[in-house]
């Protein structure tokens, strides 16, 4: 049957046909949507992971216990899971694993622009590149066929652009591989010196054996065009904006399998055309490759290592004719992403601010706490690292440091990483003020459950990890919870434990705004007669409340009815329609 | 022959539906189909743009500076922001909603005036609705996706109302889906 899918579905229904019974992944776009769709076929189980580390041994697990297994993650998460990746590199699979790493170019929703190619390249595992939705769908269960035969781990790299388009696909049935026994075997999957020793030139051969199925196989695929003046070596989404320039007019070598590369495959597409230039996002993997085997190529003397590329790059890059276009209307106000109205974040950060904190950050929602008017964070660098990075901050600068510096992470995050940066204030004792902002569900990637909810991925009642009993049996004796709605209450909690002389944690809870089964209260208004234009709610910076000839005026559409702005109105201006 | 869709709009107003709308209706006529989305709670009330194209035969899924055919757009700004991506000519189909960004909430900027004598200015042909009044009228605010589908659809003769109808039919559940057609009429009327 053809159908309309996205990317990342597309994914997923790979692992369905290709016979997969177990995913674990943690969350990040652009990948989410590849275990979430999964999650819909009854054959595969499929679950959160506290973080990405865990996810990848626990699907290393299910394929050395016989069953097809994968996981998945954004280009960050592979950081955190590279430990794992490079020793199962070395002891190889029982049944077929799969790793798949969504990379972000032009940083849609993202901390950094990492290019996941250089993991292929360092870990030694071969990497599949799909440019839409069929390819997805074909290279995932070709990605199972060849883990399998060369008893290797095989990475599967998506990018914004492939994971979040829709193209068309054509589906096929499940195909149930047998359960392969589990053998105990030391020598393979014991990574002690002495055999890992003998497992490294078993990882050397199994490269050159996967070089010699790249010059084969119809992942690198030759297009023959008529123009010989110019040749083109791209992966990725590189190939269709190659494509919607040059159509079927010139050579293109399109390589879908982009670790091991097929150096006589290139050598000989080198020799057939004029020039030849590598047309790839990011870093030069394919171009410096190219350049080792020799050949003379251009690539990033003409392409940026910066940004996502489009149609329009390439024509311009490769000497095309620019397209006509209506003209820009400039200055325009931008509109950046903000905090949802009724978000139970805000709260906090007015807090903070009014307190003038030092405001050591993390990945969430509420890293819109960065933004004006709030502009309340100092650092924002990658999962847990809020945790760790207060600690070091107060044994520089002390207690001084200590009475006005703030560690913020979400519920999530800290189950991800901030846990063990907990255990090091313990441990190493930093008066440290550490605020979880648990909003009771993985917020920004979309709603997903995580330890601390109550419910598993497919939203059915699951452990509950209990956070305040958590933070004390750390060893953290100082542990409160506040409402962030609650303005006065969270202002004079953060005041008393900055100014207390031990490591403490605030729980800032409230549920997302925007889950279900949270109840939007009545909307506000405001009554123009008592509202004497002061700004006080304009300091919140809600998207609900906008200011017009001297009052503030509140958008009762938008309005979620927290009632955190009628708390800081000195004339009670915030009133509830018809009361 | 191409033809490219540029859905704009501010994150949470349902663009996500309109283009999937647009995708099935091509879809089913039998075109190759691509659209490109913006997913992701972190771009709640931030400006986003979906690209939908079909035709024979379509490589790249997005939409660069002079490719867009048309644009609908849920808010007046945003039709503006996007218009140096229409071709020469190219059709704006916008409602006439206004959101204030944060820029303007926090007071450090001011909304624009006269922003459709703008994008006629620009070179473009500019339909403008009141997509959030009908939607209302038809039952719900948040249908002003379907209403605005409607509209556009009045520009596309290659696809007939009942093939139009099919398509919702498809992509909102069944409870909703008198609410939707009504919408979807109300915006073809309008």
């Amino acid at each position: 049957m053809k159908e309309l899918m996205l990317g990342n579905k597309a994914v997923a229904r790979g692992l369905y046909e290709a016979g997969v019974a177990l995913a674990s992944s943690y969350p990040g776009t652009p990948s989410t949507e590849t275990t979430e769709e999964a999650a819909k076929y009854d054959e595969i189980y499929c679950e959160w992971a506290p973080n990405e580390k865990v996810a990848l041994e626990t699907a290393f697990g299910a394929c050395i216990a016989g069953k097809r297994s994968y996981c998945a993650m954004k280009h960050v998460g592979l950081n955190v899971a590279a430990d794992p990746l490079f020793t199962i590199s070395y002891t190889g699979v029982n049944a077929g694993m799969v790793i798949c790493v969504a990379d972000d170019p032009g940083m849609h929703s993202s901390q950094n622009e990492q290019d996941s190619r250089h993991y292929a390249i360092a870990a030694k595992l071969p990497m599949l590149e799909p440019s839409d939705s069929e390819e997805a769908l074909e290279f995932t269960k070709k990605a199972y066929e060849i883990s399998e035969e060369f008893d290797t781990p095989v990475l599967l790299k998506m990018c914004t652009r492939v994971s979040h388009s829709q193209s068309i696909v054509e589906t096929s049935e499940r195909v149930e591989p047998p359960i392969k026994p589990y053998v105990k075997d030391a020598a393979k999957y014991v990574m002690v010196p002495a055999n890992a020793k003998k497992r490294h030139p078993i990882v050397e051969e199994r490269t050159k054996k996967l070089e010699a199925f790249a010059e084969e196989t119809e992942l690198n695929r030759l297009e023959v065009g008529e123009d010989k003046s110019l040749g083109i070596i791209c992966d990725s989404t590189s190939y269709e904006y190659v494509k919607e320039v040059f159509g079927d007019r010139i050579s293109i070598l399109k390589l879908g399998l982009i670790n091991p590369m097929p150096d006589e495959k290139i050598k000989k597409f080198a020799a057939s055309i004029d020039r030849l230039v590598v047309v790839e996002e990011l870093d030069p993997i394919i171009e410096t490759h190219v350049k080792a085997l020799g050949i003379e190529v251009e690539g990033k003397n003409l392409f940026p290592m910066v940004d996502e590329f489009s149609q329009g790059i390439v024509a311009e890059k490769l000497g095309q004719p620019a397209a006509a276009k209506c003209e820009e209307i400039e200055d325009l106000p931008n509109r950046p992403p903000a905090m949802c109205s009724g978000c139970p974040h805000r709260g906090l950060f007015y807090t903070l601010k009014k307190n003038k904190c030092t405001v050591i950050g993390d990945i969430g929602c509420y890293t819109l706490g960065a933004t004006p008017p709030l502009s309340s964070i100092d650092t924002t660098e990658c999962m847990g690292a809020s945790v760790s990075s207060i600690h070091g901050f107060n044994k520089i600068l002390g207690s001084e440091a200590e009475k006005h510096t703030v560690a913020v992470i979400g519920d999530s995050t800290f189950m991800h990483s901030g846990m063990t940066g907990l255990a090091n204030i313990a441990y190493n004792q930093t008066n440290s003020t550490v605020i979880i902002l648990d909003n009771s569900i993985t917020g920004m990637t979309g709603h997903q459950q995580n330890p601390t909810t109550g419910f598993n991925l497919r939203g059915e009642p699951a452990g509950k990890i209990d956070l305040e009993a958590l933070v004390r049996s750390m060893g953290i004796d100082r542990v409160v919870v506040v409402d962030p709605y609650d303005l006065a209450e969270t202002d004079r909690v953060v005041k008393e434990e900055l100014a207390a002389e031990a490591p403490s944690v605030i729980i800032s809870r409230r549920p997302c705004a925007l889950l279900k089964y949270v109840k939007k209260g009545k909307p506000l208004q405001v009554n123009p007669d008592k509202c004497i234009g002061c700004k006080s709610c304009m300091k919140l910076g809600c998207p609900s409340i906008s200011f017009r000839n001297g009052k503030a005026v509140v958008d009762e559409t938008q309005c979620f009815g927290c009632g955190v702005c009628s708390e800081l109105c000195p004339k009670d201006a915030f009133e509830v329609q018809g009361e | 022959m191409v033809t490219s869709v540029m859905i704009v709009g501010v994150g949470g107003q349902g663009s996500l539906l309109a283009s999937r709308v647009l995708g099935k209706a091509a879809l089913d006529k039998g075109y190759d189909v691509k659209v490109s989305e913006v997913h992701g709670m972190s771009q709640r009330g931030g400006s986003v743009v979906t690209y939908v194209r079909f035709g024979d035969k379509v490589a790249s899924p997005i939409i660069d500076k002079g490719g867009a055919d048309f644009i609908i757009s849920f808010e007046l700004l945003e039709a503006a922001r996007y218009t140096g991506f229409l071709k020469p000519n190219g059709q704006i189909v916008t409602s006439s909603q206004q959101i204030d960004p944060m820029p303007v909430v926090a007071g450090t900027a001011t909304y624009p005036e006269n922003l459709v004598e703008k994008m006629e200015k620009a070179g473009a042909k500019v339909d403008v609705l009141d997509a959030l009044k009908l939607a209302e009228e038809a039952g719900s605010s948040k249908a002003s996706n379907i209403v605005l589908m409607g509209r556009f659809s009045k520009y596309l003769p290659e696809i007939s109302k009942e093939e139009w109808m099919s398509a919702v039919s498809a992509c909102v559940p069944a409870k909703f889906l008198e609410l939707n057609k009504k919408a979807f009429e109300l915006g073809l009327n309008a």
